[in-house]
């Protein structure tokens, strides 16, 4: 499910998000997750993003690294410090805020 | 192991054994198997390591492996923190008996929009359960939640799910809580926890720190509602009483000398037992403490560590009364070996003073421990609660193979009647002093009253106190001065 969108020429420097969304199945509240989150790196960080999508119904061992207890939880990898946004993402303020988009 | 439900009849709660010293006795037989427990207390109060030792003996005694799930310290600092107790966490995670899973949450790092649910704790949980086949599970202390998590309508609503969850998995759980001011915990997670609710405590009462443990509730089952002081020891935590009458220690061939020559002669040639009981009973004045302060100045000479408990008199008091009589104990407790610990029986309970003693014990590790007088004890108790603190006090110095003298004060008609004492029935070796008149002239009269598993003397011998320590000689019926044997 990683999606990696190409090609797009970026407004920004070489900074790259590397982002992660842990879920657990296809819930309503993951998939809302999912499309929230594409939406908005698509208008603020189009070209410059990675998601992948970890299930931890498949790979339940995966849960303890990023140290994930609510679920969807999303993690900004990079660039660093790492941070955690929970929930289905619909308040995209505080999204932004979350992945530090906020005061650039 | 679930037997069929319809047709039978009423089952007992089936029970988890702690593998706790004491704790599965007042129980009567551990915590509600298959279910979860609240083990809440303040800050120190001993919840981890209760609640760890619960899994390590499980692990290790009862075939459970378990899952500890830790929320305020690192499964480094875990290992660290219960290592001085023996508790080897790498080794059980090694061999698949323990999973440790530290979950770190940082508020400051987390962003919240939107609905979620704590279904990653439950994957996690899940994961760690199946993965070794986990009977019993830690979570310690699931409160971190309530200052990491923004939204508490969806965390109270994810525990209860989470409850719910732990019971149909079957497992024998412990979550920890913290105090609250007037509540059993902060967040009230009593609210969930049906079964079972231990409180722990750490208070300082007369100025002495005591542990207790108190069963506040324990659904279907019996149990002690009393408060119950308990130890964290060398072996982790004891929970008094210790019903230890199962006489399983071994019995020592090594024997010690009771530091006076004609006393080692009328034991067999080679004193006492190392590890038995000794008991000195006589009236007041007739030189029990001499006899007790010589064993262990012998003791001590021999590089042996010993634990004193004076009832009456002061340490400052006790060497000097010694030193008068030509034993010098101060430079034993100059170096460490010897170390006194006076207190009034009245200064606190039976139970308190049990729980000074092992503590003491624990930490000084001495080879000889004297009580001095232990009859001073039925100011504080009645007889059957004396007596019954006495025996766990020999039991439990048996067991260590440490050797205990005991002295007891009777008046001259008890000592007459040889059972006074009542735990008479415990002691190995038994000594009594007395004051005997003969022809007009008082003498002070040593003889054995048992010495078990020896051959000893049954001469009633004289008995002084000289400058140069204890003389034991034969009791000149003549009336004169008796024929002294210099020491």
């Amino acid at each position: 499910m990683a999606k990696s969108p190409s090609g797009a020429s970026s407004k920004r420097t070489e900074k790259n998000y590397e982002l992660r969304l842990y879920v657990a199945g296809q819930t309503p509240k993951s998939l809302a997750a999912f499309a929230n989150l594409k939406k908005i790196c698509e208008e603020h960080l189009a070209g410059q993003y990675h998601i992948e999508v970890i299930d931890l119904l498949k790979h339940p061992q995966l849960a303890s690294g990023d140290q994930i207890l609510a679920i969807p939880t999303l993690v900004r990898k990079l660039p660093e410090p790492i941070r955690k946004i929970i929930g289905d993402l619909s308040n995209t303020e505080r999204v932004l805020v979350g992945l530090n988009l906020r005061e650039q | 192991m679930m037997p069929a439900k319809r047709n039978k009849p009423i089952k007992l709660l089936p029970k988890t054994p702690t593998g706790i010293p004491g704790l599965d006795e007042i129980t009567a037989g551990g915590l509600p198997k298959g279910r979860t427990s609240l083990v809440t207390g303040g800050a120190g109060s001993g919840k981890t390591l209760f609640s760890m030792e619960f899994l390590v003996n499980g692990a290790t005694e009862y075939d459970e492996p378990g899952v500890f799930m830790a929320f305020e310290e690192s499964a480094e600092e875990l290992a660290q923190n219960v290592a001085s107790l023996g508790f080897d966490l790498k080794k059980l995670i090694k061999q698949k008996k323990l999973i440790i899973d530290a979950v770190r949450i940082e508020r400051s790092e987390i962003e919240e929009t939107g609905a979620y649910d704590l279904e990653g704790l439950f994957i996690r949980l899940g994961h760690a359960i199946d993965s070794i086949g986990a009977k019993r599970v830690v979570l310690d202390t699931i409160e971190v939640l309530f200052g990491a998590l923004p939204n508490q309508a969806i965390l109270r609503a994810e525990l209860q799910r989470l409850f719910r969850w732990l019971k149909n998995k079957g497992v024998s759980a412990i979550v920890t809580g913290e105090r609250g001011h007037d509540t059993m915990t902060r967040f009230g997670l009593e609210e969930y926890v049906a079964d079972c609710v231990i409180v722990l405590d750490h208070r300082m009462t007369e100025q002495v720190s005591t542990r207790r443990l108190r069963i506040v509730k324990y659904r279907g089952s019996l149990h002690g509602t009393n408060e119950y002081p308990f130890l964290i020891g060398r072996d982790g935590i004891s929970v008094l009483p210790i019903t230890s009458l199962a006489l399983e220690h071994k019995a020592n061939t090594g024997r010690v000398s009771s530091g006076v020559k004609e006393l080692d002669n009328m034991l067999a040639g080679k004193g006492f037992y190392r590890g038995s009981s000794i008991l000195v009973s006589g009236t007041s004045g007739a030189g029990k403490t001499s006899l007790a302060a010589s064993f262990v100045d012998a003791a001590c000479r021999r590089g042996e560590r010993c634990l004193y408990f004076p009832f009456e008199e002061s340490q400052s008091q006790i060497l000097r009364n010694m030193r008068s009589i030509g034993v010098s104990l101060a430079p034993h407790v100059k170096k460490g070996l010897l170390q006194f610990h006076a207190t009034r029986p009245t200064l606190y309970g039976l139970e308190m003073h049990l729980v000074t003693m092992y503590d003491l014990i624990q930490e000084h590790k001495p080879q000889v421990v004297v009580m001095d007088p232990i009859t001073d004890f039925f100011t504080i108790g009645t007889k059957t609660e004396v007596k019954a603190a006495i025996t766990r006090i020999v039991d439990f110095l048996k067991a260590s193979e440490i050797t205990g003298l005991f002295t007891s004060i009777m008046s001259e008609e008890e000592a007459a009647d040889q059972s006074v004492v009542g735990v008479s029935s415990l002691i190995d070796a038994w000594i009594s002093l007395r004051n005997l008149e003969i022809n007009g002239e008082r003498h002070r009269g040593l003889f054995i009253l048992k010495s078990r598993g020896m051959p000893h003397s049954s001469q009633v011998r004289s008995f002084h106190l000289t400058g140069s320590g204890i003389a034991i000689g034969a009791l000149d019926l003549a009336g004169r001065r008796a024929s002294v044997n210099s020491a």
